[in-house]
């Protein structure tokens, strides 16, 4: 018979993870449930104690510590605790109590068990590991859009075979396999080197290829095709998302792509194929930035970032995509300015490379940024002679990008500091300093740095500050720990407690900046394990990926940061897109209270991972005894 | 008891031995219990549902609770059905309460009866138990009405409250003494989810001003 404990039932069935249970499953687990009453103050769970239930809060508030006494978290009502110790030992490691009066439901271990056996949803939900959770999480707001360009990968573009021919086919044999195959591109295979295998890729040659490079240049026919082909190729991997491959032929001025899949051609795209896909601005954007000649007209298409921002929201293109997008058309704005600065200052005195700095340069720019630049100048530089023209130039820039709305650097980190407008040496110098020498103070305001791109100017000169990084920081334990240390001054909020985020030390605060207390922590702690191992990538994600290749982070932990990011990010660009919707200046100030439950939950779980990201980061990279025989 | 009686069920129940006087109130399993009826009458009334949930001063089971649905001995298309929700069919249905008698007798024996308002629940089962066996049924119980009057005794309105019509005591009914306790709101008038109700409040006023080594006769009435 059924028992009707509607009032228990009906609770449940409006709380995850009951709320996904099939009715038969739910009436059951009532049937076995205990309810107990705690008064406010009184011990719910002891340290140490064994636990045999799942406690789930109908009402009330409660505590949870770290065994040190340290507050953890709080729950309230529809929240449950004690499955961490179900699902071990059995044995209590973090103690409760409850701080309202409270009336909980008592599930036991058998029917815990039997639910966790029976509904992969809650196991998955009660899965101690709080990335298994968000990664569902990020999954189920992904589903809810779709958009062919923003969502489907690379390979789904590919419109016939690949058509390939080797080096030494003659230019009208390779005229004749495109007319053929109605193609304007063929990729040049090298011979394969063993019969059934395949060779790599030696180059692409274009129908522009034959006119501009052979027939132009009265060419014979049968001169080999491998003296006009292109010979670096830029791929792309078939898993990348359409609009990558989009950002790549934009980037390097490309109209065909070769697509990989697990390093072998499988297609060629074109711009065109793309194009058809295209659905929103931001293409046009960055061909019309390039089209400008001044900066009234640079400052009118800024205007439009906002509406492309909106709309590639609402398309539902994730953070990585946004974050590249919007770097990419604040690098190409910034590369319209060098070019109309020299322009109109003349050409410059010396050969010299402009680095965008942070969040431009990891390619995670969203919609409320400030400037961060600086200037590597060539070694020949004599301060009498040159340093004029660049003050200039950074002046330009800097006045070209804050009409563009990107404001000035609070901090003063711009080329029109002189201290950020230095010869390679003295950046050399610098980084050397900075790595052997960190004095925690400096490196606050410079850890900018270690995020560096040259993006217009004497590209080699950026790559030589990035090698010296590469090859430095991972040697020096000591920066490696003081850059740790400064990772560790921004934590996230322990989470939502009814209307309020909740502080670690118990205070309660009606908004929080999101990249302060989100996005910026997991960047910094990231930069420290990317550092430390030597990776080449800027971009938070790609970095993580990098960091997953080493055993610096111990097994999931990559991909629950990875989660994590995905998610914060997401919550803070649909933040800002809404706030653009509805008139208002974007910024990264976020009520719990605007927030859906859903956002509310996987926050809290990816402030956690964060939280204990940054305990591992502690104990990893602990100052050396190096370190402290030298204080 | 148990030798006076002549039903021999009652006999049985009466031979099940119950907590000691001196017992600590924490070791003392209860059975909290609410009557849904047609009216408050006991002489004219009949009981439409029985609700009962067994708990202790720790625990409440729902694993034990039944809310049994009964059909009285009234024409029954005359029920006013809107309170408590339990239709003409349900009624038409049901078993009635000689059927229930067994396993009423077998739920009740050996625990410490709960109500909120005790002499509603007392009086329809001794009436009940009398038109069935010729004998009443008998039982320690504990209320927890009673409870909450004891913790905020009667005042007499002053001339000024009276003549606004105020009263000077805060509500006794379940649901306010719920909500003095942080206990959630219920849906009322539902045999099973009052007796939860109870038994939340029984545990709830223990806490509060008892300790778990308080006789029960301290409480049982």
């Amino acid at each position: 018979m059924e028992i009707e404990l509607f009032e228990i039932k009906d609770h449940l069935s409006r709380h995850r993870p009951f709320s996904d249970l099939p009715p038969a499953i739910l009436d059951g687990l009532v049937s076995h449930i205990e309810v107990a009453y705690f008064r406010a103050k009184s011990t719910i769970l002891t340290l140490g104690q064994d636990n045999y239930y799942l406690y789930f809060i109908r009402s009330g508030a409660v505590e949870v510590s770290r065994s040190s006494g340290e507050l953890y978290n709080r729950f309230g009502e529809g929240n449950c605790f004690g499955q961490f110790a179900l699902m071990r030992s059995k044995r209590v490691r973090y103690p409760v109590i409850a701080i309202e009066d409270t009336l909980v439901y008592l599930i036991p271990n058998a029917q815990f068990q039997n639910l966790c056996e029976q509904v992969d949803d809650f196991a998955d939900y009660m899965e101690e590991s709080h990335g298994a959770r968000l990664r569902q999480a990020v999954s189920k707001v992904r589903e809810d859009g779709y958009n062919p360009l923003l969502a489907s990968p690379v390979r789904k573009l590919i419109r016939r075979e690949i058509v390939t021919s080797s080096p030494s086919a003659s230019v009208q044999q390779a005229a004749e396999i495109m007319t053929r195959a109605r193609v304007s591109s063929l990729l040049i295979m090298e011979e394969a080197p063993l019969v059934g295998s395949q060779g790599a890729i030696a180059g692409l040659i274009t129908d522009r290829d034959l006119r501009a490079r052979a027939l132009s240049k009265g060419l014979s026919l049968s001169t080999p095709v491998r003296d006009i082909m292109s010979r670096e190729v830029i791929c792309c991997r078939s898993e990348a998302y359409a609009f990558e491959a989009m950002l790549t032929m934009m980037r390097h001025n490309l109209h065909h792509l070769p697509v990989l899949h697990q390093g072998k051609p499988i297609g060629v795209i074109t711009a065109a194929d793309i194009v058809q896909y295209e659905s929103h601005g931001s293409v046009y954007l960055v061909s019309e930035i390039f089209k400008q000649t001044d900066v009234v007209g640079l400052k009118a298409i800024s205007e439009k970032i906002k509406p492309s921002f909106v709309h590639m929201v609402n398309e539902d293109a994730n953070s990585h995509m946004i974050g590249s997008a919007l770097s990419f058309i604040g690098s190409s704005i910034s590369q319209r300015l060098l070019h109309l600065g020299e322009t109109k200052l003349g050409e410059p005195p010396i050969p010299y490379c402009y680095l965008s700095l942070g969040p431009m340069a990891r390619q995670e720019q969203l919609m409320v940024t400030d400037q961060d630049n600086a200037f590597i100048l060539d070694d020949q530089f004599i301060p009498q002679e040159h340093d004029a023209y660049f003050a200039d130039l950074a002046a330009f820039v800097s006045d070209g990008l804050a009409a563009c709305s990107y404001s000035y650097c609070d901090g003063e980190i711009m080329g029109t500091n002189p201290r950020w407008r230095q010869p390679l040496k003295a950046w050399q110098e610098m980084f050397n300093n900075w790595i052997d020498d960190p004095d925690p103070e400096a490196l606050l305001h410079s850890s900018i740095f270690f995020d560096l791109e040259g993006i217009y100017g004497q590209l080699k000169l950026a790559e030589t500050l990035k090698r010296l990084i590469r090859e430095k920081a991972p040697q020096s334990r000591k920066f490696l720990a003081h850059i740790a240390r400064n990772a560790l001054m921004r934590n996230p909020p322990l989470g939502f407690f009814r209307h309020f985020v909740l502080e670690p030390n118990g205070e309660h605060i009606k908004t929080f900046n999101l990249k302060e207390r989100g996005t910026a922590p997991i960047s910094d702690l990231v930069r420290v394990h990317a550092l430390a191992c030597g990776s080449r990538s800027l971009n938070t994600l790609e970095r993580l990926a990098d960091v997953n290749e080493t055993d610096l982070l111990p097994q999931g932990v990559g991909s629950d940061l990875n989660d994590a990011l995905e998610f914060i990010s997401m919550v803070r660009i649909r933040h800002q897109a809404k706030q653009i919707d509805t008139g208002i200046e974007p910024d990264n100030d976020v009520e719990p209270t605007r927030l859906s439950s859903f956002e509310r939950r996987h926050l809290r779980n990816a402030f956690q991972i964060v939280d204990k990201s940054q305990s591992f980061l502690r104990y990893r990279y602990t100052a050396s005894d190096g370190m402290r025989a030298i204080r | 008891m148990a030798a006076k009686t002549r039903d021999a069920r009652l006999h049985a129940y009466y031979r099940q031995p119950l907590a000691p006087a001196d017992t600590p109130i924490s070791r003392v399993p209860m059975l909290a219990l609410d009557l849904e009826t047609t009216g408050l009458d006991d002489q004219d009334d009949a009981i439409l549902s029985i609700g009962l949930i067994p708990f202790d001063y720790y625990r409440i089971r729902c694993n034990g609770a039944v809310n049994w649905i009964v059909r009285p001995n009234l024409p029954i298309e005359e029920i006013a059905v809107t309170i408590h929700g339990i239709t003409h069919s349900d009624l038409e249905a049901a078993p009635t309460f000689a059927d229930y008698f067994d396993a009423l007798l077998q739920a009740l024996a050996g625990k410490v009866i709960v109500a909120h308002c005790h002499e509603i629940e007392r009086r329809f089962l001794k009436v009940a138990t009398m038109q069935l066996t010729g004998e009443p049924l008998q039982f320690p119980m504990i209320d927890t009405m009673t409870i909450e009057e004891e913790k905020h005794p009667y005042k007499r309105p002053n001339a000024i409250q009276r003549w606004f019509g105020e009263i000077n005591s805060p509500s006794l009914r379940l649901d306010a003494s719920r909500s003095r306790y942080g206990l959630p709101s219920y849906h009322p008038h539902h045999a099973l989810t009052d007796a939860l109700a109870t038994a939340e409040l029984l545990q709830a006023q223990l806490q509060d001003r008892y300790d778990p080594q308080t006789p029960v006769s301290q409480f049982w009435l």
